[in-house]
């Protein structure tokens, strides 16, 4: 067995939420200042560049976990996306009929600015980051992923939610032309998540445009999803149409095809197993067969610092 | 003296020799990341499931000679049977082997708590458990020695298979296409066998 140094952030060394907030303050106050060279805030006009890369590059986020990041390949060849069939392998072999442009977005429920907003015009006003986030697979295998995004809450403040809105849900697109998998109805289609509004406003929940500096790949969820890095990834809705505010907990696809297994939250746990497998230790992949190693998970997937607050007081067995 | 072996049967032998470790070959060859093949992402995953369907697979084959024997007359294909079922039984361990060391890294509190309170690894194990006996009696000596108990004790073959598929479905997230298509064939192996117990008892009611 490969021994590696244990690259995990221990909670002490996490900068607190504070600081590193306070640290994109004072470098946005040394840009103005002219202290700071202006490339770095060259970022202002988020778009989806037609050559694949992002230019400027994203900014590098100060959070990111320090384990090393699975290859492009292995991120971009392995993926749970049943509108593109069930097997890892299937949705980069179909996505590429997905037509990710022109892309627009429908917002409504319980919120101020509601209507329909095509992709350029949600992504305009942001920064984009490169965030490297560990994902945990339901399934018990993990990968550790670059993404390029920006926070959740900076997008959905723009549509000023009411107070009635207690949870956000996502919806992914549905098209039958466009996804093989549409015709097999494995889950209920389309594709529909959500979070609490606390969960969606959290800082660390990212809406990616990218990974590796690059455009998502279609099997990737493209041109624009959700990651929210605490909860199995099945968590996380890809190719989003449709934003939903509400004042009920919203209709969740795997929670209603096996409520017994999926629950609402799903937030990675190791101390509540999945009904037919533990959830104690995962796969983290990338080592490939014999440095493939067996990790124990961590609480809401090591973000437990900065996350677990928002459930104080909540019976995470019975909220599973 | 034995009687000589045909020699087609020499010759189906050899190649299904062939055939049966086609999938190992396969797999070491991915492993090896031979000529730009690859075992994927999650090389664990891949060899379980190589290996766990292909020793289904090989299950329902040996289940396959014997109503295939009775409606061709070729009495002969029982002598492949032994074949196919040792590498049924080859499989299976592979498939276990991957999951004890590859997989959980010898984890033993793992592996025991897996298969006291994981319903598919209980299911698994016990076909994997209830394996063993049928290669141990599969040579000629012992099956000549049991007699009609070695009948008896190798009609096991049909739980395990029942259990095998169990297992297949059980662990299946959502998806059971798959796991579907081999209860069918399996359901439609033991039909053929019902059917023909059932014939059997009511020609010799009607003498």
């Amino acid at each position: 067995m490969r021994t590696k140094p244990d690259t995990r952030i221990k909670p002490s060394e996490i900068t607190p939420e504070g600081a590193f907030l306070n640290r994109r303050t004072l470098l946005k106050a040394a840009v103005a200042a002219g202290l700071v060279p202006p490339i770095m805030s060259a970022c202002e006009a988020a778009t989806i560049p037609a050559g694949g890369e992002f230019d400027p590059k994203p900014t590098k986020w100060p959070g990111s976990v320090t384990d090393t990041p699975n290859s492009f390949k292995d991120i971009s060849t392995y993926n749970n996306y049943y509108e593109f069939g069930t097997g890892k392998g299937d949705p980069a072999v179909n996505a590429h009929t997905l037509k990710t442009q022109p892309w627009s977005i429908q917002v409504s429920g319980e919120a101020a600015k509601t209507g329909t907003f095509t992709l350029e015009d949600i992504l305009k006003p942001h920064d984009l980051e490169e965030r490297i986030y560990r994902l945990r697979c339901v399934e018990a295998w993990s990968m550790v992923i670059p993404w390029v995004g920006f926070p959740l809450a900076d997008l959905l403040k723009r549509f000023e939610p009411t107070s009635n809105a207690k949870f956000v849900q996502f919806l992914t697109l549905a098209d039958r032309n466009q996804m093989p998998g549409i015709k097999y109805p494995v889950l209920e289609w389309p594709y529909r998540e959500g979070l609490t509004i606390e969960e969606a406003m959290h800082p660390l929940t990212l809406v990616a445009v990218g990974v590796y500096g690059k455009v998502l790949p279609n099997q990737n969820g493209a041109p624009i999803r959700i990651v929210v890095p605490w909860k199995y990834g099945f968590k996380s809705a890809k190719s989003i149409v449709r934003i939903h505010f509400t004042d009920k907990r919203p209709l969740t696809s795997w929670n209603m095809a096996a409520p017994q297994e999926y629950g609402f939250y799903s937030n990675v746990n190791p101390k509540v197993d999945h009904p037919r497998w533990s959830q104690a230790t995962e796969r983290k992949l990338g080592g490939g067969l014999f440095g493939a190693t067996r990790v124990p998970t961590l609480m809401f997937n090591g973000y437990a610092d900065q996350v677990a607050s928002l459930y104080t007081g909540l019976d995470l067995a019975k909220n599973y | 003296m034995p009687v000589a072996t045909p020699r087609w049967v020499v010759a189906v032998k050899a190649a299904l020799w062939g055939a049966c470790l086609a999938p190992f070959a396969l797999v070491v060859l991915r492993a090896l990341e031979f000529h730009g093949l690859s075992l994927g992402a999650d090389p664990v995953q891949e060899l379980l499931n190589v290996f766990g369907k292909t020793a289904l697979n090989l299950l329902l084959l040996t289940l396959c000679i014997t109503p295939i024997r009775r409606s061709t007359g070729i009495n002969r294909l029982i002598s492949f049977r032994r074949l196919l079922g040792l590498f049924a039984f080859f499989y299976a361990m592979l498939h276990f082997t991957t999951y004890l060391w590859l997989d959980l890294r010898f984890a033993w509190d793992h592996v025991f708590e897996d298969i006291a309170k994981r319903p598919y690894i209980t299911v698994g194990f016990t076909a994997l458990v209830l394996l063993i006996p049928l290669a141990a009696t599969s040579t000629n000596r012992l099956q000549r020695k049991l007699g009609r108990n070695w009948v008896k004790l190798h009609r096991l073959v049909y739980v395990i298979a029942v259990l095998g598929v169990v297992h297949f479905w059980w662990q299946v997230k959502l998806d059971i296409s798959e796991p579907l298509l081999y209860a069918f064939l399996l359901a439609v192996l033991l039909g053929v066998r019902l059917h023909h117990a059932w014939t059997l008892r009511r020609k010799a009611a009607t003498q």
